[in-house]
């Protein structure tokens, strides 16, 4: 067909977020939950393969690839929009509803992106939507958050662009399949991703952003950026061995800030970031298992992760905030959120019977199965960490521990709805998790449900949990306090400009100092001008009428004299 | 919502103790465990006694207390950046 390309549920979405900024307001909740909901209509439609091929200057490019690896997200990503659409109805707010269409669909379009130029503006697209999300809380701090943010997020797309280049300089293929890291362009693009993913030190974009954006609007934050940074080294990094020590490492660094972090949409911040360390060791691994535990991991992490932000947020517009050291007691006033939060943490935490089990494992199943006791033991270490800030500190901070005083609402029943949703979809998926393995890129032969991995991974988290009793009761685990932890963003905020003013102070000092040094050259000339030419000087001196006609009189004596004798 | 002055169930002592005595009931639960099941170790040292449940407590107050350490090195007023 020759315009298959329209065919494209990213072109719905994108369309649907047009139409939001003309929309009448209570038409807009709506919109964010059926044009989702088409577009995955259309998605299962969609033929295996590769279609919506448009010749451009010469240039071939893919706009619609189905399969197995771009199912996946592209599924995981409408059953999102659908949730942030449902948890946002009430929001009035174009700018926000329009964007949220626009970022998920550009999203959606990035992961069914055949070739490195669609991917590219797909990429820069997201960035674009994206950021409006944060600067619709339209403060003068969201404003500075939003503008850092977009920076790094369109460096990354500038990234892949130039090694987009630099690749097809090489290879004459703009086809985004397994680039590798064997080519300068494949590291150019590796970088680019790598910005995207929140690695180690390319993190900071992460926490800074996404807290400070809208109640609503970190929910949609959180699914789609990192998680297409994922899908992108999955299908073009796959089996690059350097990916699995980045994401150990990213497992482990943030769960330290994690705990002593105040603001608890960050901690969640800090927590998605060490959760993307997982799936990144499964991309690093590049085994069948290790790709299908990243993208199962993906799937099932979108969804707690969104549940746990949903809460939060929740918390934040009743209370109008989610410091720790402001909140605590509200199960009294929000039970279900209470309930909700609680669901997502035992789901991010990979309690049997929630999701995180039955997806998390394949990873570490993966590293285990590849000899890698090293990581596997760090992967360990984490999933210990990841149960203090998202199973037990956010939960308990919030919702437990002392009473704060707060005597608000529950959260508005749109809310509680997509909060339930997702938290009912985080057990299915753990109770059941076969339709999920059905649609991962390979073929599984998994079995999360043994009783060894039942009584292991119970033991881990039950005997950590211990520790948290003992800390807690011993007045040992750190209290919640206001505060900013310095991280690496330090370096750009801080450092850098100190840097960068002290050499211009530096430098301005010099200029003064070579200018003073001409200037008075200058002053020197000027001085000796003034001297000859000035009141006084030999060239300025005012000649008397008298001298004159003295002088007039010689002359003409002079000329009678010779006029006689000559 | 409820203003009296009676305290909620989980905020007295004694049931908070409850609930604690309840984990510890469940940790010794899962440690008897140990010698009811078939243990297929990836490593080895894995397999070991109690491993999984004595690495649990173990990170959990390791990654504890060196936050608490690093928050010492990196805590800074909240205004600190003056946004």
């Amino acid at each position: 067909m020759a315009n298959d390309w329209l065919m494209n549920p990213a072109l719905l979405m994108m369309l649907a977020g047009l139409l939001a900024i003309r929309l009448p307001t209570k038409l807009l909740g709506p919109l964010a939950v059926v044009t989702p909901t088409l577009g995955l209509l259309m998605l299962c439609q969609l033929p295996n393969g590769e279609q919506g091929i448009v010749s451009l200057y010469g240039l071939t490019l893919t706009t619609l690839r189905v399969d197995g690896l771009s199912f996946v997200w592209a599924v995981i990503f409408h059953i999102a929009a659908i949730l942030a659409g449902l948890y946002a109805w009430h929001v009035k707010d174009r700018m926000q509803q329009s964007a949220a269409l626009v970022y998920a669909g550009a999203a959606i379009g990035a992961v069914l992106a055949g070739d490195l130029l669609t991917l590219f503006l797909y990429w820069e697209l997201t960035a674009i939507s994206s950021v409006l999300l944060i600067w619709a809380n339209r403060t003068a701090r969201a404003y500075t958050v939003g503008l850092r943010y977009l920076v790094i997020q369109v460096i990354s797309g500038l990234l892949l662009m130039a090694g987009a280049i630099v690749h097809y300089q090489a290879t004459g293929s703009l086809a985004f399949d397994h680039l590798g890291l064997d080519s300068p362009g494949g590291w150019i693009i590796f970088l680019a991703f790598g910005i995207k993913c929140a690695f180690p030190l390319l993190h900071n974009w992460l926490q800074d952003a996404y807290p400070e954006a809208t109640a609503t609007g970190t929910v949609v934050l959180s699914a789609f950026t990192t998680k297409l940074a994922v899908y992108a080294l999955a299908r073009g990094f796959a089996g690059e061995d350097i990916l699995i020590t980045i994401g150990a490492v990213m497992t482990a660094f943030p769960i330290f800030f994690a705990v002593i972090e105040n603001d608890l949409r960050r901690v969640l911040s800090y927590s998605l970031n060490n959760q993307l360390g997982f799936m990144v060791v499964g991309v690093g691994l590049g085994t069948e298992l290790a790709l299908n535990g990243a993208a199962a991991h993906a799937f099932a992490h979108i969804l707690y992760k969104a549940l746990l932000f949903m809460s939060m947020g929740a918390v934040l517009l009743r209370v109008g905030t989610v410091k720790a050291s402001e909140l605590g007691g509200l199960y009294k006033s929000m039970p279900w959120t209470t309930l909700f939060c609680i669901i997502g943490g035992m789901s991010i935490s990979a309690f049997p019977l929630f999701s995180g089990f039955v997806t998390k494992s394949m990873i570490l199943t993966a590293a285990a199965a590849e000899h890698q006791w090293l990581v596997w033991t760090v992967l360990l270490f984490a999933s210990a960490g990841v149960l203090d800030h998202s199973g037990i500190k956010v939960p308990f901070f919030s919702f437990f521990y002392h009473d704060a005083g707060h005597r608000v609402k529950e959260a508005p029943w749109n809310m509680l709805l997509a909060m339930g949703v997702t938290a009912f979809l985080c057990i299915a998926i753990g109770v059941w998790p076969e339709p999920l393995y059905a649609i991962l890129p390979f073929p599984v032969d998994y079995k999360p449900y043994t009783s060894y991995h039942i009584i292991t991974q119970l033991q881990l988290l039950m005997f950590a949990a211990l520790a948290f009793c003992v800390l807690i009761r011993k007045g040992w685990y750190p209290e919640e306090i206001r505060s900013t932890n310095l991280d690496f963003d330090w370096v750009y905020r801080r450092l850098l400009p100190a840097v960068v003013k002290k050499l211009l102070a530096w430098m301005w000092r010099l200029d003064s100092a070579v200018r003073a040094v001409a200037m008075k050259a200058v002053h020197a000339v000027i001085e000796k001008v003034a001297q000859s030419h000035g009141p006084g000087g030999v060239m300025s001196r005012n000649l008397s009428t008298g001298t004159m006609v003295s002088w007039l009189s010689v002359f003409l004596a002079l000329y009678l004299f010779f006029s006689f004798y000559w | 919502m409820k203003t009296s002055d009676k305290k909620a169930w989980l905020e007295q002592p004694a049931n908070v103790d409850k609930l604690v005595y309840l984990v510890y009931l469940i940790c010794g639960v899962l440690l008897v465990a140990e010698f009811f099941y078939e243990k297929h170790p990836y490593f080895g040292f894995d397999g070991s006694f109690g491993f999984y449940a004595g690495f649990g407590f173990l990170a959990y107050c390791t990654i504890v207390f060196s936050a608490k350490a690093l928050r010492r090195v990196l805590k800074r007023s909240e205004d600190y950046y003056g946004e």
